[in-house]
């Protein structure tokens, strides 16, 4: 029998709605690097939250043990003491803080009186940054380091709390391919020397170069555990594993009637807001036709927000060059309002934190950007404004007591209706939906295909980014792919199948052309 | 294609579903909206409380008084209101009050001039004032109560230079009525003045117009609205209230100039926050800033703008408060700041902004004005006053929390 450090059984998360995780069984073996790969929501992250105690013994079903013991974790300090350690995607450094604070950051080391003692703090990072290979003063802020030293930080934190199980979220998601070479042989390194890792990541070409099994996930079930070395194992057989299922959806029907091209983007660059030098999209290319659905599909962390941002009235990142064409003419969109008033309208993919104001109701936030539609001279026609909310009320089939009730208690799929509402006020040519179907129900999903097909069929360009492929597949008449910042692939809806853009989001660097 | 069609059939259902306008009864008249009618109720309260502690209360001199005394807070808190609803917070206008007043006082009192020069001048010292912090909050990032913190240092200690250290008084005259005033015996009447009462009636008809024809088109509009009986009810109420009110000050000194001016400014400020867009702006970046950003709101002019209205209204309360102390003094408007945030938060608004009304903060700043007025005159020790209302400003946005929990639940 193989030794066994971890081994999850059976486990079964549910959230209101929704079976996040069923029946999931992983095992890992003492000495391993064990990759977990899956699409984004196939319930990698919600995993490894039961494992590390995020979400305490008893809201899940199930059982883990580590050891061969079982454990019934209630917190992430309870994991924690017994050496498993997971290190989250965001970081979770505090900038202000030097690299040594927030090392024993809730673990101080403390001398008499239970005062900090300052000396061994230091010492005892220094010691402990020597092993990831870290060369940097204690004392310097963490702020003042890059990403791919904070990511080292953090293993360092890890190795503090005498780590046996080390789980890294999408560990090189952030980094440039330097640094995330240096990660990968630390790995290595930290590997030989007895710990095991648990790694999630959507790069294949990383997982083939360091793991040595994978387990892949999909909607919530494990798939299968592949070795590897084993000689059946190449990167399609995963990337089947990956994407697999059946359109389980349905989606309405629509004859393309595509036309003139209306949007045109061409060598879009933007860097990073606050990170000099990061670029986080590259010259990417583009064109939208009039009467066409076109979908970005990339993984977590390929740029697709950021693109679109950034695109909107550079809302996002700092522009750094490319430019923009509306019906052929060259078109400039420095603000947001520029980019409104240009035809342009962005649905963002967190309705609550950039999409709508909770607090007040669905007629104020239907007309919000388009509030000179309803107003003269600065003053607001109160029942125009009532009757246009009315009207898209009607004809999205917003499900709410009256256009007066706040915006924050309706369902994730009317609050949607309201996003497309606004924007839909606006009058725009070109709509770009990010993500418009998270977080709502089937039902509701079909009406929002619905009424993307209504807005195509009135000849505006519509271009959808969607972390679900299928759904990519079921409405799209065009897919470009996008990975690491850079566009990997355009492929039209009768060539495109789940695993050819399966292959182009997870292609890196130096094949992505 | 079908599906549109699919679409077009649930839509008939829906508006078969959809009800007729229907009708609230008193209850969900009053928790419809639970905190309004509550600082209500609670005002209510309290001058029924004094009026039975102190037989003067209630006296036609007694609440010309209130109205006069209080004034300056009242025009404040209309300021403050959009301030703390667009998110922010302003501290220095008790020191813009003193710094306008000053200005108005150097070239009224010490150099004769006009009354209206010295007026004007406040007022563009106030503009300017609000320019300044509103360039610092909006164009250069820096949090409002930094700014204004910053400002409350800065334009007291101009107070200080430009009145060279010394009160400037009386400034006499037309100026000193613009806060000592009344209108009155334009239409006669014996012990009693009509001129006061004939616009107090003008202005219930209006109010009455205006609330029916707003019944109408939320009819119209398929909202809900209360029962007739009760809306005339609630109508006549008023009415009665107000005709009262202006029958207690037509007995006493007739109409004074700066209720004119108030109600002038509360109904103003009134259109300006719910019909204007940027009304409607300030809500919409108080309540959510990134939203409001990513629908193209112009958020740096619109927090411009929040800050210079306030420079102009802190001026014109500084023309009052100077006024009705018929001079300046190096300390006048000390924590009127205080008073004018206490208003608004007893009067709804959110501390995280994006919530309030003026009608609120007038309603909040005239429960202190009450309480202010009721514990002098029974003759409470001031140490004692400033505990209560810092006990109410507390209760109230308890209250609050405490609603919004419930509602949550």
């Amino acid at each position: 029998m193989t030794d066994s450090i971890l081994q999850m059984r059976d486990i079964t998360k549910t959230f209101p709605g929704v079976k996040a995780l069923q029946d999931v069984n992983l095992d890992v073996r003492r000495g391993e690097i064990h990759a977990i790969c899956g699409e984004n929501g196939a319930g990698k992250s919600t995993l490894m939250k039961v494992l590390s105690g995020v979400y305490s013994h008893g809201s899940y079903t199930g059982q883990i043990l580590l050891d061969g013991q079982e454990v019934r974790f209630s917190s992430i300090n309870d994991s924690e003491e017994q050496g498993v350690v997971i290190i989250h995607q965001e970081l979770a450094l505090v900038p202000h803080l030097s690299v040594a604070e927030n090392m024993f950051l809730g673990n101080e080391r403390r001398g008499r009186l239970g005062l900090i003692d300052w000396r061994q703090t230091n010492a005892d990072a220094a010691e402990l940054m020597a092993r990831v290979g870290l060369r940097e003063n204690p004392v310097t802020k963490i702020g003042h380091l890059g990403v791919g030293k904070q990511q080292l930080v953090e293993i360092a934190k890890a190795l503090s709390k005498d780590v046996r199980l080390l789980i890294l979220d999408e560990p090189t998601a952030a980094l440039n391919d330097t640094d995330s070479e240096h990660l990968l042989g630390l790995l290595r390194q930290l590997n030989a020397s007895g710990v095991t890792c648990i790694m999630i990541s959507h790069k294949l070409g990383e997982i083939a170069s360091i793991a040595d099994r994978t387990t892949i996930l999909r909607d919530g079930r494990t798939v299968e555990t592949l070795d590897m070395s084993g000689p059946d194992t190449t990167q399609d057989r995963i990337i089947r594993g990956m994407v697999g299922r059946d359109l389980e959806h349905r989606y309405p029907e629509r004859t393309p009637q595509v036309g003139e091209e209306l949007f045109r983007v061409e060598g879009w660059t933007v860097d990073h807001p606050s990170q000099t030098g990061r670029r986080v999209v590259e010259d990417a290319s583009f064109t939208v036709r009039a009467g066409e659905v076109v979908g970005i599909a990339g993984l977590m962390g390929a740029g697709r927000t950021e693109l679109a941002m950034s695109l909107f009235g550079r809302s996002w990142g700092h522009y750094v060059s490319g430019s923009t064409y509306l019906h052929g003419q060259q078109v400039r969109m420095r603000t947001v309002d520029e980019a409104i008033d240009a035809g342009l309208a962005y649905a963002t993919e967190d309705r609550k934190y950039y999409g709508l104001n909770l607090i007040d109701d669905v007629r104020h936030n239907t007309s919000a950007a388009a509030l000179d539609k309803v107003s003269r001279a600065g003053w607001v026609n109160g029942l125009e404004e009532l009757k246009v909310a009315n009207d898209f009320r009607r004809s999205l089939n917003t499900k709410t007591p009256s256009v007066l009730s706040p915006v924050g208690k309706l369902s994730g799929g009317n609050q949607q209706k309201v996003v497309l509402a606004k924007w839909l006020m606006t009058e725009p040519e070109v709509l770009i939906l990010d993500e418009p179907t998270r977080g709502i129900d089937v039902g509701a999903k079909f009406e929002i295909y619905t009424i993307i097909n209504r807005m195509v069929a009135e000849g505006k360009g519509v271009l959808v980014i969607s972390s679900e492929l299928p759904e990519l597949l079921g409405i799209c008449d065009r897919i470009y792919t996008l990975a690491s910042g850079r566009i990997t692939g355009e492929l039209p809806r009768a060539e495109a199948t789940q695993e050819r853009l399966m292959a182009l989001m997870t292609m890196e660097k130096e094949t992505a052309r | 294609m079908t599906t549109p069609s699919t679409l077009d059939a649930k839509d008939t259902v829906t508006q078969k579903e959809e009800p007729p306008a229907s009708t609230m009864n008193i209850r969900e008249l009053l928790t419809h909206n639970l905190r309004q009618s509550g600082i209500l109720v609670a005002f209510v309260a309290i001058v029924a409380l004094f009026s039975l502690l102190h037989p003067n209360f209630l006296s036609p001199g007694n609440i010309t008084n209130i109205v006069l005394q209080y004034s300056y807070i009242l025009i404040l808190a209309i300021g403050m209101i959009i301030v703390i609803i667009g998110g922010h917070i302003d501290l220095s206008v008790g020191s813009l009050v003193a710094l306008t007043g000053a200005t108005s006082a150097v070239l009224v009192v010490q150099n004769g001039m006009p009354w209206y020069v010295g007026a004007l001048a406040a007022l563009g010292v106030g503009i300017l004032a609000g320019m300044w912090q509103g360039f610092w909050v909006a164009y250069v990032g820096i949090p409002a109560f930094i700014v204004t913190l910053a400002g409350m240092l800065i334009f007291r200690g101009l107070t200080f230079l430009v009145l060279d250290n010394i009160s400037l008084s009386p400034f006499g005259g037309t100026y000193y009525e613009i806060a000592n005033g009344f209108q009155n015996g334009l239409f006669g009447g014996r012990g009693v003045d009509v001129f006061t009462l004939v616009i107090f009636a003008i202005g219930v008809a209006g109010y009455a117009v205006n609330s029916w024809r707003g019944r109408r088109a939320a009819i119209r509009y398929k909202q809900e609205v209360v029962g007739l009986p009760l809306f005339v009810l609630k109508i006549v109420l008023v009415a009665a209230v107000v005709m009262w009110f202006a029958y207690q000050l037509a007995t006493s000194r007739g109409l004074p100039n700066v209720l004119i001016l108030l109600a002038f400014l509360v109904l103003i400020y009134g259109l300006v926050t719910q019909r204007t867009v940027f009304g409607r702006n300030v809500y919409a970046i108080g309540g959510n800033l990134h939203a409001a950003q990513l629908s193209g709101v112009k958020v740096k002019k619109v927090n411009f703008l929040i800050f210079v209205n306030m420079g102009l209204l802190a001026a014109v309360a500084g023309i009052v408060y100077s006024s009705r102390m018929n001079g300046a003094q190096p300390g006048a408007g000390n924590m009127f700041e205080l008073d004018a945030i206490a208003a608004c938060f007893i009067g709804g608004a959110a501390v995280t902004g994006g919530v309030g009304r003026v009608t609120g903060a007038i309603i909040g700043g005239l429960i202190m004005a009450v309480m202010s007025n009721g514990m002098q005159l029974m003759g409470i020790d001031q140490s004692i006053q400033q505990v209560v209302k810092g006990m109410v400003l507390l209760l109230a946005v308890a209250f609050d929390v405490y609603n919004k929990r419930r509602a949550g639940n």
